[in-house]
């Protein structure tokens, strides 16, 4: 309507190199649309028209203002690592880069080596500010990664599966022998979750403020940490289970289990919401890229497969990994780590179609046991049978920060308004659906069809059990007769079922009347009409 | 090989002294804030909750008549007063940010039927039962102190006609203003005859009201259950418009003055085109009884109706059902509203002798705002437009306690209504296609226009 003409117009006044910027800010544009516009021709409502038409363009104007802003606003444009000649980016070492990078960089480079206390784990807070890390052997510690300060270290004395921190960096979750407790940031022991039971997989979702666990038979518990409410526990009937993930886009919970089978969950349901068979072997490792439609699964079979979630297709496999945990960036690089080797993929081609980027290897001997991306850093830390290492990726963080989402420069008092303005925004578990865009649309029209036989059936059958149930009042002084109370019953039975057979007459009627019909329309030989009994006059 | 990796440093991310403001960055991409509907949802819902908790409407009643309140009038330069005359001659003005009488006017030995305020805010003209027209001049008295003390004052002109008069309106940014009773005069300030006389009929005209944007038109009602039309140019009235119920009241709109609502007998409001009175715009239903004072906000988008059935309903311009509504166990019949200039509050003159004062939007904060509470006062009443159709928002956003005659006759209606509509719908589907018609709702209870 009015406004393809305006762009039309505008494109032939514009110059050449003007247009290519045009061009670039229609990208920048797209991201900031959250898809196509509403079809307004299809409507024959005027008024709804007209209020549509406003809203759409404001839509418009928005989103143009943001992709006009982005210049000022997000000035910094994010890592990369190119290669020039001959050399291929996967063969560069770490030590090649810390001489082109500057020393806050390379101080980001780092090896910690703790030999007696098991393999680690870690988990970032979302601003990726503080770590935590925690041996299989109960070493527990929890990271300042911008100072390199300790800010807490303990001993739980019990072997410690799992470690994930809660909405921020004063909580975080242990999941240890028997059960999974919950610490303060000062290590002071706050809960212990006993309905939990002995959990091998902890994951935190921070917009519904739900603690989800899972154990090794495969029973998967939701826990409300706001309010303490154990809100979904079920049995996955899988089998057994290695790997649990969270798909941050829309909150979906999945858990890899050992026949190859990803299913998917949700607090508010007893049944999984897809069940996807992915592998030969059982999952090894699961992750979920950020923008929600893509999901990477390794099997025991040393096969990567990168799904796409809208249509549940295979669109790459990359062979010859066994990786036994993966983790893609806030860029969509892919990590995959495998005995002592990190392998980090990319997409550079926008097709999906991961091929490599970066590799690493650590001493031999040493396993990976969890890749971690940083978030907004180039970093990558693995957690490992003697200790973490961390080390540069250029181009895998996002380099513009946004402070009402996460701040990795928050200060006491703005960690404190955020915890506030989380909990006023707390999601209920209704919201964790496969599309999160749904909400707010219309329901689909279905057409409602006539019930079938079994359906009215049963409908009559219903009602006569509710009446069955009603209680009779038992009547005093000699006129609680038996005979009498059975009779009463009958008849309120035959009043439940009065309307059905009442519709089931009609029906027959119908049916009989165009029986009736046909009839009339044969007519008798001549030879037999005499023989037709006539109606008798009054 | 070329690279680049993220490097914050700290002194460019965080303040340099304590006194600064704190840094805030921003990233309006929508990836990195997952769930973003399901988050709006439900802000909107704690915003609907919020306002229901807020909504706190009546501010304070006025209190000094004696008898009940048949009309007000507003001083178009000052905001801060309102006139108010009564069935007992009684003319007050008024101080509404203290909620007291300044001053008290002789006003007419009967009921004052009309109040009306001259463009410029000097004279303030009444007129009554008694026959008399009264001119008063208000820039006289000191300006409105909270005081106990009223002051008396003397009318400047009397003027004395043949019949009562029943309304009156004066001109926008001109000199001549409109009596109403037997027939419709125009007057000068000076002159203490007419200057003109309009007579269609033999109906007492009931109201009248100037264009705001033409200053030469104005509309009437009269109790023959017409609209009347009346240019002051030519000699003889433009145009009529017979209804199938008295229309009390008219208000022209401000914004697009072309269009006028009339406050109908039969309890719905229904807004014209003037250049088109052959149907209506909009019918606006949700009173249960006689509709009997219309008003519309400066800002052209709302206005107000007081009803015989003791509720004040604020309308919507182009809407069929109000988004609103005011009611009070101690206020009985409401003969007049009206908008403050600024649209922020009303004023609801009513039976049980009191001027009441109530806010326009219902929880909204009064007083001066920071630019962070207006910003987030907006934030919410977008975010709570955005999901109000959905189940949960909308009951709560649609809730208003109803008094319980008001529920029923409401239920009452809309059973006679729904019966009607049955039994038009078995009529036509049991006659031939095409012999019943129905009438749309706008042009349903207009019985014909008259050149």
């Amino acid at each position: 309507m009015g406004l393809e003409e305006e762009a039309g117009g505008s494109a032939k006044i514009l110059p050449p190199t003007e247009q290519e910027l045009s061009a670039e800010l229609d990208t920048k544009l797209q991201k900031y649309l959250r898809g196509e516009g509403a079809d307004l021709e299809a409507l024959k409502d005027k008024k709804l028209k007209g209020q549509l038409f406003v809203r759409e363009k404001l839509y418009g104007n928005s989103a143009k203002a943001a992709a006009k802003f982005e210049k000022w606003l997000m000035p910094s444009e994010g890592g990369y690592l190119e290669a020039e000649g001959v050399e291929k980016t996967w063969r560069i070492k770490q030590d090649q880069l810390t001489r082109e990078v500057d020393i806050l960089s390379s101080r980001n480079q780092y090896d910690i080596v703790l030999k007696d206390l098991g393999p680690y784990t870690l988990d970032f807070t979302p601003s990726g500010r503080y770590m935590a890390t925690a041996g299989r052997k109960g070493h527990v510690a929890i990271v300042d990664m911008k100072s390199m300060e300790l800010i807490r270290e303990m001993q739980v004395k019990e072997t410690v599966r799992d470690i994930v921190f809660l909405h921020n960096e004063s909580f975080f979750a242990v999941a240890q022998k028997k059960y999974p407790y919950i610490y303060n940031r000062d290590g002071i022991e706050l809960h212990c979750l006993k309905e939990h039971g002995a959990v091998s997989r902890l994951q935190f979702l921070k917009n519904h403020f739900l603690l989800a666990s899972i154990n090794k038979f495969g029973q998967l518990r939701y826990q409300d940490v706001t309010t303490g409410e154990m809100i979904g526990n079920f049995r996955t009937g899988l089998g057994r289970t290695e790997t649990m993930q969270i798909n941050p886009y829309n909150g979906v919970v999945a858990v890899g289990h050992s026949a190859g089978t990803v299913s998917m969950w949700k607090p508010t349901s007893a049944a999984p919401l897809v069940k996807m068979l992915c592998h030969h072997g059982p999952i090894s490792a699961l992750a979920f890229h950020p923008n929600g439609h893509l999901m990477a699964s390794c099997g025991r079979e040393k096969k990567i497969k990168i799904w796409d979630l809208r249509k549940f297709e295979v669109v790459q496999t990359i062979p010859g990994h066994h990786a036994k945990t993966l983790d893609f960036s806030q860029k969509g690089l892919l990590a995959a780590g495998t005995g002592s080797y990190a392998q980090v993929l990319g997409d550079f081609s926008g097709t999906q179609n991961y091929s490599r980027y970066m590799g690493h290897s650590i001493a031999k001997g040493y396993q990976i046991g969890k890749v971690s991306f940083r978030p907004y850093e180039d970093v990558l830390v693995m957690g490992h049978s003697m200790g973490w290492s961390s080390i540069l990726i250029p181009g895998s963080g996002e380099p513009n920060f946004d402070t009402w989402v996460a701040n990795p420069f928050e200060t006491s008092e703005q960690r404190r308004e955020k915890e506030i303005h989380s909990l006023l925004d707390k999601l209920p578990p209704e919201t964790i659906m496969l599309d999160p865009s749904k909400i707010g649309t219309l329901r689909p029209y279905k057409k409602r069809e006539k019930p079938t036989k079994e359906e009215i059936e049963a409908e009559k059958e219903a009602a006569v059990e509710s009446v069955k149930d009603i209680a009779l009042k038992k009547k005093t002084k000699g006129r609680n007769k038996t005979s009498k109370r059975v009779m009463k019953r009958k008849v309120l039975i035959d009043k439940a079922k009065k309307p059905f057979l009442e519709k089931q007459m009609l029906e027959e009627g119908k049916v009989a009347g165009k029986k009736r019909n046909l009839g009339e329309e044969t007519e008798l030989p001549a030879s037999l009409k005499r023989f037709v009994r006539k109606k008798a006059a009054v | 090989m070329k690279v680049k990796v993220i490097s914050r440093s700290t002194d460019e991310f965080t303040r340099e002294r304590s006194q600064d403001l704190q840094r805030v960055f921003r990233n309006f991409d929508p990836k990195l804030r997952p769930q973003e509907k399901a988050v709006e949802y439900v802000r909107a819902l704690n915003a609907a909750k919020l306002e229901k908790i807020f909504a706190r409407p009546f501010i304070g009643a006025m209190d000094g008549h004696i008898d009940a309140i048949s009309c007000m009038a507003k001083n178009p330069n000052f905001l801060k007063g309102i006139f108010s005359g009564s069935m007992d001659g009684d003319i007050r003005l008024w101080d509404i940010a203290s909620r007291k009488t300044v001053c008290q006017f002789p006003g007419h030995q009967g009921a004052v039927r009309g109040l009306t305020a001259s463009t410029d805010g000097s004279t303030l003209i009444s007129c009554g039962t008694d026959c008399t027209c009264c001119l008063i001049n208000v820039l006289s008295f000191p300006s409105c102190h909270a005081d106990c003390a009223c002051l008396h004052i003397q009318a400047n002109a009397v003027y004395v006609g043949k019949n009562a008069y029943w309304a009156v309106d004066h001109q926008w940014g001109g000199d001549l203003f409109a009596t109403t009773g037997a027939r419709v005069e125009i007057w000068n300030h000076n002159r203490s005859q007419p200057v003109n006389t309009f007579e269609w009929g033999t109906d007492t005209v009931i109201s009248v009201r100037f264009n705001p944007g033409e200053p030469n038109l104005l509309a009437t009602s009269a109790s023959d259950r017409s609209i009347a039309l009346y240019d002051l140019r030519m000699s003889t009235p433009a145009r009529k418009l017979i209804m199938q119920t008295r229309t009390n009241s008219i208000a022209w709109n401000p914004m697009e003055p072309l269009n006028f609502t009339a406050a109908n007998e039969d309890c719905s409001c229904y807004s014209y085109d003037a250049r088109k009175l052959d149907e209506a715009k909009c019918v606006h239903k949700d009173h249960v009884s006689a509709v009997m004072d219309i008003d519309y906000s400066p800002t052209g988008r709302e206005f107000v109706t007081g009803s015989y059935d003791r509720t004040v309903r604020i309308f919507p311009y182009n809407g069929g059902h109000s988004r609103e509504i005011y009611h009070t166990k101690r206020m009985q019949r409401v003969f007049c509203v009206k908008f403050s200039s600024d649209a922020s509050y009303i004023i609801s003159g009513s039976d049980d002798t009191n001027l009441r004062l109530w806010k326009a939007k219902a929880s909204e904060q009064m007083g001066v705002l920071l630019p962070r509470e207006q910003k987030k006062h907006e934030y919410q009443e977008a975010v709570k437009n955005r999901y109000k159709h959905l189940p949960e928002v909308k009951r709560i956003v649609r809730h208003r306690h109803l008094p319980r005659p008001i529920y029923k006759a409401k239920e009452l209606r809309r059973t006679v209504i729904d019966a009607e509509k049955k039994k038009e719908e078995r009529r036509k589907a049991h006659s031939t296609p095409g012999s019943i018609v129905t009438e749309s709702v706008r042009k349903r209870r207009i019985i014909r226009e008259v050149e």
